[in-house]
């Protein structure tokens, strides 16, 4: 019986270190729905200037369940996500904890940060047209995106995918609701082809010849321009013009990646030092050259692409308004048919 | 035509061997079934308003295109999987041993890997139609295109040309081993060769030609990388949507399990639709098919016939994939992951594998020993893990994980004082667990197969000479169905190494695996640096197709 327990005891204490749970303090565990490509080089820094070492485990759509069905048990330390609606869920599910910290608030404005302090932004992306070069086209407004003139001209990907509900939801909230579904209606109606596949799929099917215009985000450009996608993205990147686009009465408009402090972490001094890196000037730098996202501490250096493409003129609502539309514009999405 | 169905009487007593195989089939069905019930449980959270919301803007469209989508599928593959695999029994001719597992070569590549291939060779800026331009004298796309291969006509085609494989192995084992006899009698008959096929073959492979049509089927059903490409809104789709952008996993849940309701009826159907009949064949032993020797036009023919689904559906891809590959290599060189990650795959996979076939063959074994209407249902149970979308079920296995993670939790805190954190997620076992729950079905079923050609005189025999349960297994069952067995094995490997929403959810920190990094890249729109794993995913499935060339059914027959 005493060795059964022993050997018992045994057993357990491997499979703790398996499950990584007896992480010593230079440690923490990272899960993020961002992808792994884009989070290394930040962690790589963090690690080189402190010494903690950061266990990944990329997860996509299911962090919030995951997380969820961990409960207390939960080794995760610091929560990584794309979109503010998906770090709006995290909080509601309460899975995070609120932090205090004065180098986060000084970072970054106001309109951007969740006022409970229970998530922080760390970069931006803006929802830009991409418009085929010959068409001279210098300004247009979200608004104008339905106008019957674009007809059979845009190429979009699904209606129902976190960077379009979120730009829909920024509209809904300038506008209302039955605004929003004529909206929809008529950009459905503009389609050159079902929407679907990414983003760059935008600007190659410009240079097919199958769109004139395209809706996707800022910082595809920098990955087909700088040609590190290789010669042929290049001439992807090349085809295209980028337009910021408003609202008629707002600005462009911009979503986040962020991050947040999960409710049980059991290193939370080391994920607050992550937080923190990731606003200092190195990281926000990082952001900018490696994934030529907009950084989201003032006066830190954009990259020459992003820059091109002229001044940002930040839509002033605030995120946490427009993400409470999300679900609602999800049900418009499927109502006017859009990904049909 | 009289089947000799001499079922073996139920034993009056049974001894423990007996006890411990229909304990452990229930203890199979009973771990296949608790993540299901996880979601039942997620289910009766309720979701308000979504089924009204569903059924007047989503179910109209997406039941009609899932419809389409899946008799596209179900035709296509049941026509080139049983065309093919007559083509290569019923015939001879130069090249056909290397057609014969070139065949099942389709299988290696997942289906969203095909997708995108087709979607850059098929662009107006791809290769195919530049040279289409090029022929014509036109300079620029804006000039003139061909139509889109984003449709639901392109993505029955695509979904076709890379799961016929799953009707093509089983029918193919089917005629070889089932219907050499029976062709000759008809042959002495006087039915001719051509009648041959639909009057003995066709009905003869019905079971076979079911079994495979539903496994492409639940594939299709299971997909949603090749749909997203190619702009099909199936339910699987809505299922995503109302988890993913609504956060409504109760929601989710209820759509998942009215669509197993849905496909266990017609599993169901088919099965009473061939109630009567009996494929079990008698005590003489199979005699391997006389092929007719096609002419030398005919059989050039018949080659390049059979090489068709071959060259669309893995070759012209894989080529693809290839050139893609080794630009990036030239341009980034390897990444010093990928070699622990494609190790992970592999291993991964194969121990699960062996787990999935000591599981199948402990379900379908004692479903044959005991054919009792309990057993039946314990083995129909056990199945229910493939007939719902992978994504789905993942998230089932994660509810029931957990529960399990914090119930080993509390025991060991209260026994022992220690906590060991969350043992089964963070071990991987989790990921092991949610291969079996998902792939148990493929295993039971090749496996069963296999089980139904061994005629039941054998195992009265064997009673007879004072074989135990298990015994019987050892010396008479498991040696005569080893090709069964292989082709269990192959399915179920390739199947685990290309696995993606199970593999993402659950697997620990810091734990890559080919799959998962490429999904890493693909999700952020860097297929061309997800090129080198995808060829990796297919490289490394093509072995286990090759080796099963060589133990497979009829390998050694010629």
């Amino acid at each position: 019986m005493k060795a059964d327990t022993t050997i018992m005891r045994a057993m357990l204490a491997g499979a703790a270190i398996l499950a990584g749970a007896g992480a010593s303090a230079q440690e923490l565990n990272l899960y993020t729905s961002r992808e792994p490509g884009l989070v290394e080089p930040l962690l790589q820094a963090f690690t080189g200037d402190t010494g903690i070492k950061v266990n990944t485990v990329f997860l996509k759509d299911g962090l919030v369940e995951r997380l969820a069905s961990e409960g207390e048990s939960s080794p995760a330390d610091v929560l990584m996500a794309v979109d503010a609606g998906n770090l709006v869920d995290l909080v509601e599910r309460g899975l995070t904890q609120p932090v205090e910290s004065e180098i986060l608030t000084a970072a970054i404005p106001e309109n951007l940060r969740d006022p409970g302090n229970q998530w922080f932004p760390l970069s931006m992306r803006a929802r830009v047209v991409y418009a085929a070069k010959d068409l001279e086209l210098d300004s247009i407004t979200y608004e104008d995106l339905a106008d019957p003139e674009w007809k059979g001209r845009i190429c979009i990907r699904s209606g129902q995918h976190p960077y379009n509900t979120a730009l829909f939801s920024a509209f809904m909230t300038h506008h209302d609701a039955a605004a929003t579904e004529e909206w929809l209606t008529g950009l459905k109606a503009n389609l050159a082809r079902k929407a679907g596949g990414g983003d760059r799929d935008g600007a190659k099917d410009i240079l097919g010849g199958i769109c004139d215009i395209a809706i996707a985000n800022s910082y595809y450009v920098g990955l087909m321009r700088s040609g590190k996608g290789g010669d042929e993205q290049k001439a992807w990147g090349e085809a295209i013009k980028v337009i910021l686009p408003t609202f008629e009465d707002g600005g462009t408009h911009v979503n986040i990646s962020g991050a947040a402090v999960a409710k049980n972490a059991p290193n939370r001094d080391e994920a607050v030092k992550l937080l923190e890196f990731l606003v200092s000037d190195e990281a926000q730098k990082i952001y900018g050259e490696a994934n030529y996202e907009y950084p989201v501490k003032a006066g830190a250096a954009i990259d020459p692409i992003i820059a091109s493409f002229g001044e940002l003129k930040v839509d002033p609502l605030p995120l946490t308004e427009i993400v409470k539309n999300r679900k609602q514009v999800s049900e418009l999405v499927d109502r006017v048919g859009f990904d049909n | 035509m009289a089947w000799v169905t001499d079922r073996i009487r139920p034993a009056r007593s049974l001894g423990f061997g007996a006890w411990a195989w229909i304990a452990a089939s229930l203890l199979v069905a009973a771990l296949v079934l608790v993540p299901v019930l996880a979601l039942l449980w997620q289910a009766a959270q309720g979701s308000e308003g979504l089924w009204s919301h569903l059924a007047r803007y989503v179910l109209p469209h997406a039941l009609g295109q899932t419809a389409i989508l899946m008799g596209g599928v179900g035709v296509l593959t049941a026509a080139i999987g049983t065309s093919a695999a007559w083509l290569v029994t019923a015939h001879d001719f130069p090249g056909r041993r290397v057609l014969e597992w070139a065949l099942l070569l389709p299988l290696a590549v997942p289906t969203y890997i095909v997708a995108y291939a087709y979607l850059d060779l098929l662009h107006p800026l791809g290769p195919f139609q530049t040279l289409v331009r090029a022929a014509l004298g036109h300079d620029s796309p804006r000039a003139f295109r061909l139509p889109d291969i984003r449709s639901m006509t392109g993505a029955i085609l695509l979904l076709s040309l890379v799961l016929y494989p799953y009707v093509y192995l089983p029918t193919r084992a089917m005629f070889m081993t089932q219907a050499a006899n029976l062709v000759e009698v008809a042959r002495t008959l006087g039915t001719s060769r051509r009648q041959v096929f639909g009057r003995v073959a066709l009905p003869l492979a019905r079971p076979a030609i079911a079994v495979g049509v539903s496994l492409a089927l639940m594939e299709t059903l299971n997909d949603i990388g090749a749909s997203e490409f190619l702009g099909v809104r199936s339910l699987t789709i809505s299922v995503y949507t109302t988890w993913v952008t609504r956060s409504d996993l109760p929601g989710a849940a209820q759509i998942s399990l009215a669509m197993l309701l849905l496909v266990v009826a017609l599993v169901s159907l088919e099965r009473w639709a061939r109630r009567r009949q009996r494929y079990s064949v008698s005590g003489q032993r199979a005699r391997s098919f006389a092929r007719e020797p096609l002419g030398r036009g005919a059989g050039l023919a018949a080659l390049a016939l059979g090489f068709l689904p071959v060259f669309f559906g893995f070759l012209l891809p894989a080529l693809y994939l290839a050139v893609e590959a080794w630009q990036r290599f030239q341009f980034a060189g390897l990444s010093d992951r990928l070699l622990a990650e494609a190790r992970n795959s592999f291993v991964l996979s194969a121990l699960a594998t062996v787990a999935v076939l000591a599981c199948g063959l402990v379900v379908a074994y004692a479903a044959r020993v005991f054919p009792q209407r309990g057993m039946q249902l314990v083995h129909r149970a056990a199945s229910i893990g493939y007939a719902m979308p992978g994504t789905i079920l993942a998230l089932g296995i994660l509810i029931a994980s957990a529960g399990l993670d914090r119930w080993i939790g509390q025991a060991a805190g209260a026994l022992f004082g220690v906590d060991p954190g969350l043992v089964l997620i963070g071990s991987g076992l989790a990921l092991g667990y949610a291969y079996l729950a998902r792939f148990l079905a493929i295993s039971i079923g090749s496996v069963e197969a296999g089980l139904t050609r061994i005629p039941r005189s054998y195992d009265q025999s064997a009673r007879t000479l004072g074989q135990g349960v298990t015994g019987m297994l050892r010396h008479v069952h498991l040696p005569l169905s080893r090709p069964a067995l292989a082709a269990a094995g192959l399915l179920v490997f390739v199947d685990c190494m290309k696995e993606l929403p199970a593999t993402l959810l659950l697997r620990p920190l810091n734990f890559e695996t080919l799959a998962t990094h490429l999904y890493g890249e693909a999700a952020r729109g860097t297929y061309e640096e997800a090129a080198i794993a995808a060829w990796a995913i297919v490289l490394v499935g093509i072995l286990p197709v090759i080796l099963l060339a060589r133990v497979g059914p009829g390998a050694s027959r010629g």
